[in-house]
């Protein structure tokens, strides 16, 4: 019941939200149609701006997956997941999450559809998909759209998180559905 | 740091693939890498232009200062440096609100907006100002309560039970926001004070 008012929450967010600050802004009497496109005028540049950013980490990042460089690493990093209650399985997809979403949704659907939604791999890379999320983009993108070089400790306390949540889901994971 | 990975992601790729002669891949892999890099951003302009627009509304109509307004005892406590009733907490404030209820679309524009809006109070324009670092880690840690894609992908592979995964994600995300931003707090408070006294030793 609650997850099915959590879904309903999802698609009715967006509509309801434009619906408040149309509503707000001619009650305002604000000239909403000049507003909103003073605001969009922004928006191509910004995206624009992260071109190059985006570029070195797709490139780097796929090179590195297509090789095989990925799966050597996976490899090398499976027994460490073993102590910790998690099948060799799974790592590529916690190797992958931090850096491409896109991937990582793909190797996380086909984990899902190989061995099944509701064995416990299929649970744990649902989870581990759902709280880890694609640092290395959010920081490139965000820190590139306003030319920042140096992240400082963004990227350690990032990483962090993406650890935290990896370890969290594999030990949730281990309690409730095994 | 950002260095490092990028060369290890580069180099060790390039090396794995000729020893594993796979090095035409390498080669194609570039321009696809490059192109993908480039489409995902023509996907955001428009999901862009859109969002702030509708932003530049609320804004002018006063509600994002007001929400800032309302979530001042937080946000003192997490971005100190930032003024009260700085715009940049309003788009702070909803960029964290769509990733907790799993809205990815709308979600980027604030951020970026967030961005835009830290950088105009940011003493040196190509570093990272603490309030940045800590709205960077707030946002890749945090709490979901509708993981919708993975919901899709379940329901999609035949599952009994789809929305089986949904606690166990709410808590994991939940506390692995508490532990990051205890960390980054005890960073900026205790630790990186104790280093740099450290430092200059």
């Amino acid at each position: 019941m609650l997850e099915l008012i959590l879904a309903k929450i999802s698609n009715w967010a967006i509509p309801v939200l434009f619906c408040v600050f149309l509503l707000l802004g001619w009650a305002r009497r604000l000239p909403v149609y000049e507003t909103f496109i003073q605001g969009a005028a922004e928006g191509f540049q910004i995206a624009v701006r992260i071109i190059p950013y985006l570029v070195a980490m797709f490139v780097a990042i796929k090179v590195f997956r297509v090789s095989g460089a990925m799966d050597m690493l996976a490899r090398l990093c499976a027994p460490v997941l073993g102590i910790l209650g998690a099948p060799p399985e799974v790592l590529p997809l916690a190797l992958m999450r931090p850096l491409s979403g896109s991937s990582a949704l793909g190797i996380a659907t086909e984990l899902v559809k190989t061995y099944g939604p509701d064995s416990f791999i299929g649970r744990l890379a649902s989870v581990m998909q759902g709280t880890t999320d694609t640092t290395f983009f959010v920081l490139t993108i965000y820190f590139g759209s306003v030319g920042i070089k140096k992240y400082r400790h963004a990227l350690a306390l990032g990483l962090i998180a993406d650890l935290t949540g990896l370890l969290l889901s594999i030990f949730l994971c281990n309690l409730i559905f095994k | 740091m950002l260095d490092l990975i990028w060369l290890i992601l580069f180099l060790g790729g390039i090396l794995v693939g000729a020893l594993t002669g796979k090095i035409e891949l390498v080669t194609g892999t570039f321009f696809s890498g490059a192109n993908e890099g480039v489409k995902v951003c023509l996907d955001l302009i428009g999901l862009m232009t859109l969002w702030l627009g509708m932003l530049e509304i609320a804004k002018q109509s006063g509600l994002i200062t007001f929400i800032a307004r309302c979530m001042r005892p937080l946000t003192g406590i997490l971005f100190p440096g930032v003024p009260p009733e700085h715009p940049a907490l309003g788009a702070i404030i909803m960029n964290i609100s769509a990733n907790i209820l799993g809205l990815g679309n709308a979600a980027t524009p604030f951020g970026l907006k967030a961005m835009e809006e830290l950088q105009k109070i940011n003493p040196d324009p190509s570093t990272a100002s603490d309030a940045m670092c800590t709205f960077l880690a707030l946002n890749t840690s945090c709490l979901t309560l509708i993981p919708a894609t993975i919901i899709g992908v379940r329901v999609a592979a035949g599952s009994s039970n789809p929305t089986e995964i949904v606690a166990p994600t709410i808590i994991a995300t939940g506390l692995s926001m508490v532990i990051i931003i205890i960390i980054d707090i005890l960073w900026r408070t205790l630790l990186r004070p104790w280093y740099r006294r450290f430092k200059r030793c």
